[in-house]
């Protein structure tokens, strides 16, 4: 049964410093396919961290790995990743006349890849 | 001043043009054999990566289709591409000086094409509320030396611009805070408790998406409306909380709200913007406050400055009736490309095939894209013409502005083998102007026609 929670992607001090070495080098995946989660969701969901969860929505799906998160920095329900290719994977392109697309706040199910 | 000693020059007062603090206060140690920045003082965490790591790469100047050409070669296709394009594209402009991007104006005015920055998917959305709203502004040097209050909305300093605390709004010691820190309250709300917060005197976590309700109780606790105390369970925020930030900003000497991608990227979007405006507007009746975006990559806030001063318009222009029309929603990036409308794309330091929705990449794929970079990513991987360019500020010298909106001259540490953006731009602009001209020709072009096409930009 997968979850549904809320996908906020947005910048990190790993993701500026691996970004300058390369977007096609190994460390910058690794940072954009490293998500943060609530600490008690994932022992709802029975994850340690380093597994890997598979994300979705009607836009795309991907498949990255997580790590724990002190539930009073991050909320029940709300997921963080550092934006790259995996996050694009499930942005949906409607911008409402505005040209800015929904970029955090989007709804995801999440589940144990097992 | 530049000194030479032996291999190693130190460049004083340099610039880092990473995030949009845009720190001139660089002191670079270079290593001419070697070619690199060897150390940058002064430099945050991100800014010591961008020195490090813009390095020479051995890699071809130009290439089509993958393969390796001559640099002529690849403006010659660029030019013709984008001539014979119906609705080209040009995108990006954030990472690079000012003087390139009057270029790539002139370019889309010549084509008739579609032109917008990293803006639109940035502070676009602001942009729209300065429109709507107005702006109660100031410089970051007005911050350091005068707030007393400093509000950050939606965004994450400690990470995305570590040195804004430091240099700009937090810790430094002004003419009238002389005691740095202790003289100023700073606020904090976000969604998160991110690594900003143990700056923050008070932290606010409002529940995701509730930032227009939040910011929107303030304006009536400013103006003395009474709230029901059930706007905690609509907001996440109790409404002690926000009668004691109402009664702050009222009284405080010079208060500033610096705000994020949270409010711009998220359900809102210019509503957001434009409450948190409204908000600094009103406070003037009291205070003097200010409101000012916290803006990413170096020269994105020089995007918007040269794009306006050319076109009239920020980002978001059309040129395709030949002269500039201003439509977000339609001629915004993310949008020529999810609707298909783009068949060509001029793409300038920037990575939408990275960061765009899937739909937009899925078209990208799909068109002739140009791109001008200083490193591979996924968009010059995709490109059928792709420039290896030097990177401004540390191959190049140039205008760039400062998040408030400040021009800042670039010192230039080492020589790239690479063309930077601005000549390979004005060699394409050239070129592209002889094609325009020789179609409007031979087309029998109308006398108007005819003069508007002399007339070089």
């Amino acid at each position: 049964m997968a979850d549904k929670m809320m996908l906020i992607p947005g910048r990190t001090s790993k993701q500026g410093t691996s970004l300058n070495k390369g977007k096609l080098k190994d460390e910058y995946k690794e940072v954009t396919s490293t998500l943060e989660m609530n600490k008690d969701d994932m022992d709802k969901m029975g994850l340690v961290d380093g597994d890997k969860v598979r994300m979705w929505n009607e836009i795309g799906e991907t498949i990255v790995s997580c790590i724990g998160k002190k539930p009073e920095d991050l909320s029940a329900g709300l997921l963080f990743i550092p934006y790259g290719p995996p996050s694009s994977q499930l942005m949906a392109s409607d911008t409402a006349g505005t040209g800015m697309p929904l970029s955090k706040h989007m709804m995801v199910e999440i589940e144990k890849v097992k | 001043m530049a000194n030479e000693n032996e291999n190693i020059k130190i460049v004083e007062n340099a610039t880092c043009t990473f995030c949009g603090c845009v720190c001139d206060d660089m002191e670079l140690h270079v290593d001419l054999n070697e070619k690199r920045i060897t150390k940058a003082k002064n430099a945050c965490v991100l800014g010591r990566a961008w020195f490090a790591e813009h390095t020479i790469e051995d890699a071809p100047a130009a290439m089509i289709d993958g393969e390796e050409v001559s640099v002529d070669e690849a403006i010659e296709e660029a030019a013709q591409t984008l001539v014979n394009a119906k609705f080209p594209i040009t995108y990006g402009l954030s990472d690079t000086t000012c003087e390139a991007q009057r270029q790539a104006v002139a370019i889309s005015d010549y084509i008739k094409g579609n032109i917008d920055t990293t803006t639109s998917v940035c502070h676009g959305p602001s942009g729209l509320a300065f429109q709507g709203v107005g702006e109660s502004t100031s410089t970051l040097g007005e911050v350091k030396n005068r707030a007393d209050l400093v509000i950050y909305w939606g965004g994450n300093p400690a990470e995305s611009h570590p040195r804004h605390f430091g240099r700009y709004a937090v810790t430094p010691k002004g003419m009238f805070i002389p005691n740095g820190k202790k003289d100023r309250t700073v606020v904090l709300v976000d969604v998160r408790k991110t690594k900003s917060a143990p700056v923050a005197d008070i932290f606010i976590k409002p529940f995701p998406g509730k930032d227009f309700e939040v910011l929107w109780a303030l304006r009536a606790l400013v103006k003395g409306s009474k709230l029901s105390s059930n706007i905690e369970e609509e907001t996440g925020v109790p409404l002690e909380t926000l009668s004691d930030l109402a009664e702050r900003m009222k009284n405080c000497r010079f208060g500033v709200l610096f705000f994020g991608m949270g409010l711009t990227m998220t359900r809102g979007r210019h509503f957001n913007s434009g409450a948190l405006l409204a908000l600094a507007t009103d406070l003037n009746e009291y205070t003097h406050f200010v409101a000012k975006p916290v803006r990413g990559h170096g020269n994105v806030t020089g995007a918007d400055n040269v794009v306006s001063w050319q076109t009239g318009y920020p980002f978001g222009v059309n040129f395709s009736r030949g002269y500039p029309r201003f439509n977000p929603g339609e001629f915004t990036t993310v949008d020529t490309l999810s609707n298909g409308d783009a068949d060509a794309a001029l793409i300038i330091a920037s990575d939408p095939a990275s960061n765009f929705p899937k739909k937009a990449i899925d078209h990208l794929k799909n068109i002739p894209v140009i791109t001008l970079d200083t490193k591979s990513t996924d968009t010059t991987k995709l490109s059928h013409v792709a420039f290896r360019t030097a990177t401004y500020g540390i191959n190049t010298t140039g205008t760039v502005y400062r998040m408030d909106d400040v021009p800042i001259t670039l010192r230039s540490a080492f020589d790239s083998p690479f063309p930077d953006d601005e000549t390979i731009l004005t060699s394409i602009k050239k070129r592209v102007h002889e094609l325009v001209l020789a179609k409007h020709y031979a087309g029998g072009a109308s006398g108007e026609a005819k003069v508007a096409a002399i007339n070089p930009l």
